[in-house]
């Protein structure tokens, strides 16, 4: 018989809880905790499962409308009607702390756990994405991380058979010591045969499936509700170890089982393991699940409940099917050689019941662990800091003009954060399944939908440093920029998810930035009626250096009514006009020119206005769909001559571009100024008068700023003249060599 | 006519070929589970791409043992035409259909991109649509394509014409894995099997890029 430790308020204090917090759990039981229950408190009030700090921002998020069909929370992903009888279920989620601590299986299984996510609602992943933040790449430890995080998710993602079909790679110091690992995952599902997260029907088996469970992840969730120390390193018990082959037959199993009639509820196992799954499943069906902890499979010998119950094993799930289905639900999962163990049993009793050696060592009301029901809420006190005003008075004049804007161009081409990833995504399979109609190193990403004429269109998009610059508006220009970069590909952009990568939130200014940041998410997402299905709260992101940015990374999803609307953001044929949507009104604030030439990060940083950038949008979505556009790309790091190099690079050899625009800019200002609102597309000159009818009826501005050619060379006015194999070679070149160390 | 699709446990390419035989060429296929043994209603076999068993121990190394290998082998010594593609590719070289061996790539990372191959022989049931000389475009995703095999082995290929396939100097680094000779497909020494690493079957349709790898599978089954 386990032995376990008196529980104390010590002993709650080492499992990450509050005083006040203790206290309520004695309230709730009547008593004190026995050692195995505190764990299920600690884990299950942990910020990373309860989101006891952020829960009240997030309620702020429209959470309904448009094509939502169940709403973020309700399941472990939100699920968009998408038309012919399909629906798609996404989320992003974060795996930070894991994989600054063990890059490559950190990073592994924050693939596995979001593709999880996924199919156990019944839907089959078909898009893989990530969004990726390092310190610099000058530092051999931030090379060492990108390397091997990358090499984690390839690993994971391509063995699973997932297209990635990219995401972000951004470098700042911040996210030194403290990586920020996003993933991404979209799954396909036939309407009306999604599976649920429940638990109903008394005397209804309760199932483990998939690997077997071994001490490894044991306090993961709480792990990653704290700063990184020094110490952390030591902590790499806390990473799970993933095993992507078993992943790819648990989700074949899994689908197969989503067929079935009888299959009454599924949920994976990620953060806290069997404790989260069954208490989840049970507080939602309003019952009460009983376990037999001694039935679980076990990796390795001489586990107790407390250690089998916290276990974050990768590859599981919790099952509940109805009574005498049993041999049906073992002949597929033998069929895919994976463990499928009967552990327990649904009841009235509305309660978390566990068994070890027939003795019951929890005995909690499963309403009382979760996020909605007795988990705790918490409103943090929120102060503006200091910096925000000291950080926001760049003014132009007092800037040096560069004395030769073609050197200012190639370095900009070559820096981490604007040169090409190719070195990045090569290694990640972007063409599996057969469906990929734009792959990584462009706007967004475009899967078509076999069987329809529909695509999806999917970006991933943040700016760190405008969000640390003036947190509000940074929340905003994330959700209108990922929206922007869907729409370039010819997409109507129609929800959300997001995962909010902040410091620790009792900082109140810490705090503040997070508040600011939902507040601006929320504002531009009902504007554009895309709703938030869901996400990932990750806060904690700190180490020995400091609070990271606040990264709240967007990931957008559009819809392409007809595949003959994609369009990507190479320029395609010489003579065409080459067209700004919206206005030319850079700001060097916040920008990577200022970043990378002048070595200052300061703002204020662009305006927006999210009423003229939906029309812009708008406009450009028109055009697109009358068939009257070429390419499509829109301003955004590095401003308008980066966007145009980028065009270039991805054209056919021999093409280039000739640009000639004034403004009442100065010429840094308007070559590398960055701005909301701008898309640059392309159009035979023909098409120009079907083009100013639409953006006037719309009232917005185009105007005609130059051609594209045939001479392989980039000129502007008199300040700069290219030929582009050097455009090439700085943009397609530097990231590897970067790397190279 | 029907075509088998083998499907191991860690196929992921397997959705794939079966979308091209039976919705773009309109031919009855079946995906085949490792488990069975019987391909006899099968015109032609198709062992496709993913990670069948992880690659643990080496790509293509547990799944050679699999029930359906055996017949895979029968159906092959019979004449019948066999396709590999990539981890298929990887079997049929493990289970001795084929010969020489897959290794790592020559920078050991995985890589996933378009690459340009070359149609080396034109004579073959595989290839008899292609000229000799056509530049096809058509992605890779691999780690371990790097083919290798004896001198003696080579040699043959050469002499016999069993080279189908190689990677072509015009792509922006030639020989993206470091395969001898550039080989990017070999046949048997017969000439019904075939095995390459490049993904035919992602490069069947006008909206993936070019529609280059599509006339395998209609040489294959003799279809327009």
């Amino acid at each position: 018989m386990a032995r376990y430790p008196k529980v104390t308020l010590e002993t709650a204090i080492d499992h990450g809880l509050s005083e006040k917090e203790f206290d309520e759990i004695q309230s709730i039981l009547g008593r004190v905790p026995n050692y195995v229950e505190l764990g299920v408190f600690s884990v299950m009030w942990s910020e990373h499962c309860s989101y006891k700090s952020s829960i009240k921002m997030i309620k702020t998020l429209p959470r309904s409308g448009g094509r939502l069909l169940v709403e973020a929370g309700e399941e472990n992903a939100g699920l968009i009607d998408i038309g012919d009888d399909l629906a798609v279920a996404f989320k992003i989620e974060s795996h930070n702390h894991p994989s600054a601590v063990e890059p490559y299986q950190g990073a592994a299984t924050g693939v596995g756990g979001i593709m999880r996510d996924i199919f156990t609602m019944g839907a089959r992943p078909v898009i893989s994405m990530n969004s990726l933040r390092f310190g610099s790449l000058d530092e051999p430890r931030n090379r060492f991380l990108l390397e091997h995080v990358v090499e984690g998710i390839a690993d994971y993602s391509n063995c699973l058979g997932i297209p990635t079909l990219g995401g972000e790679v951004v470098i700042e110091d911040s996210y030194s010591g403290n990586p920020l690992i996003n993933a991404f995952s979209l799954g396909l599902v036939k309407k009306g045969k999604t599976a649920s997260a429940i638990a109903k029907g008394e005397g209804n088996p309760v199932f483990i499936v998939g690997a077997k469970t071994g001490r490894d992840g044991i306090h993961g969730a709480t792990f990653a509700s704290v700063e990184l120390t020094d110490e952390s390193e030591s902590r790499k018990s806390n990473v799970q170890v993933g095993d992507p082959f078993l992943e790819k037959l648990l989700l074949e199993a899994s689908l197969e089982l989503c067929s079935k009639s009888w299959l009454v509820g599924m949920q994976d196992m990620g953060a806290a393991g069997i404790t989260c799954s069954s208490s989840e499943m049970a507080a939602k069906g309003n019952v009460g699940i009983t376990i037999n902890i001694d039935k679980v499979p076990l990796r390795e010998p001489g586990m107790n409940a407390y250690e089998t119950l916290l276990s974050e094993s990768q590859e599981r799930m919790l099952v509940v099917i109805e009574k005498k289905f049993e041999k049906e639900l073992k002949i597929i999962f033998d069929k895919w050689d994976l463990n499928c163990t009967k552990i327990g049993v649904v009841n009235s009793s509305g309660r978390l019941e566990v068994f070890e050696k027939r003795r019951k060592v929890v005995d909690i009301p499963a309403e009382s662990l979760v996020l909605g029901g007795g988990a705790p809420e918490y409103e943090l006190p929120a102060k503006e800091p200091e910096y925000i005003s000291t950080a926001n008075t760049f003014s132009i004049d007092n800037l040096a003009e560069p004395a030769d804007y073609n050197k200012v161009l190639l370095t900009l081409l070559a820096s981490p954060n604007i040169s090409s990833k190719k070195w990045v995504y090569q290694q990640y399979d972007s063409t599996v399944r057969s469906n990929t109609v734009i792959g990584p190193g462009s706007d967004a990403g475009v899967i078509r939908i076999k069987g329809t004429k529909k695509a999806l269109a999917v970006s991933t998009d943040c700016n760190g440093k405008y969000v640390y610059l003036n947190p509000r508006l940074g929340g905003e220009i994330a959700v209108a920029e990922a929206a922007r970069n869907v729409v370039c590909t010819g997409a109507e952009p129609i929800a959300i998810t997001n995962c909010l990568n902040f410091g620790n939130p009792n900082d109140p200014e810490i705090y503040w930035q997070f508040k600011e940041a939902v507040t601006g998410i929320g504002k531009v997402c009902r504007t554009l009626n895309t709703p938030v299905t869901g996400g990932n709260v990750s806060f904690y992101n700190e180490s020995s250096l400091g609070a990271v940015y606040p990264s709240p990374v967007i990931g957008m999803v559009g819809l392409i009514e007809d595949t003959k609307h994609i369009t990507t953001m190479s320029f395609k044929t010489p003579n065409d006009f080459i067209i700004v949507l919206g206005g030319l009104n850079g700001k060097l604030g916040g920008s990577e020119y200022l970043k990378t030439i002048h070595g200052r990060i300061e703002g204020p940083i662009a305006p927006l206005n999210i009423e003229f950038e939906m029309r812009v949008q708008e406009v450009c979505l028109e055009a697109i769909k009358k068939g009257i556009v070429n390419s499509a790309h829109d301003i955004s790091d590095g401003g308008l001559l980066v966007n145009i190099a980028e065009s270039i690079i991805a054209a056919e050899p021999g093409i280039g571009a000739k640009i000639d625009c004034e403004r009442r800019l100065r010429t840094d200002e308007l070559l590398f100024g960055e701005c909301q609102s701008a898309i640059i597309i392309t159009i035979p000159e023909n098409n120009l008068i079907d083009l100013i009818m639409i953006s006037q009826e719309l009232d917005i501005p185009t105007q005609t700023i130059g051609r594209v050619t045939d001479n392989n060379l980039l000129t502007v006015n008199q300040n700069i003249s290219v030929e582009r194999p050097k455009l090439e070679s700085a943009y397609n070149l530097s990231f590897e060599n970067i790397m190279k160390g | 006519m029907r075509v088998a699709v083998v499907v191991f446990p860690g196929s992921n390419c397997d959705h794939d070929a079966y979308h091209v035989i039976q919705h773009l060429l309109n031919i009855d296929v079946d995906f085949v589970w490792h488990k069975e043994k019987d391909l006899s209603k099968y015109g032609a076999v198709i062992v496709p791409g993913g990670f069948a068993y992880g690659d643990y121990l080496r790509a293509g190394a547990i799944a050679r043992f699999s029930p359906i290998m055996e017949e895979v082998i029968q159906f092959a010594n019979r004449g019948k035409p066999v396709i590999g593609i990539c981890n298929g590719f990887q079997v049929l070289v493990e289970s001795g259909l084929l010969p020489g061996a897959l290794i790592n790539n020559k920078n050991i990372k995985f890589l996933s991109r378009d690459v340009c191959i070359r149609v080396e022989n034109s004579d073959t049931i595989f290839t008899s649509y292609y000229d000799e000389g056509d530049l096809l475009t058509i992605p890779i995703a691999h780690r371990q394509g790097n083919y290798f095999a004896k001198p003696d082995d080579i040699r043959q290929l050469k002499d016999n014409g069993q080279i189908a396939f190689t990677y072509h100097p015009q792509d922006a680094d030639g020989n993206p894995n470091g395969s001898l000779e550039s080989i990017a497909g070999i046949l048997n020494d017969a000439k019904n099997v075939l095995g390459m690493m490049p993904h035919p079957e992602r490069a069947a349709e006008e909206i993936l890029g070019a529609p280059d790898g599509l006339k395998i599978f209609q040489s294959m089954l003799g279809v327009s």
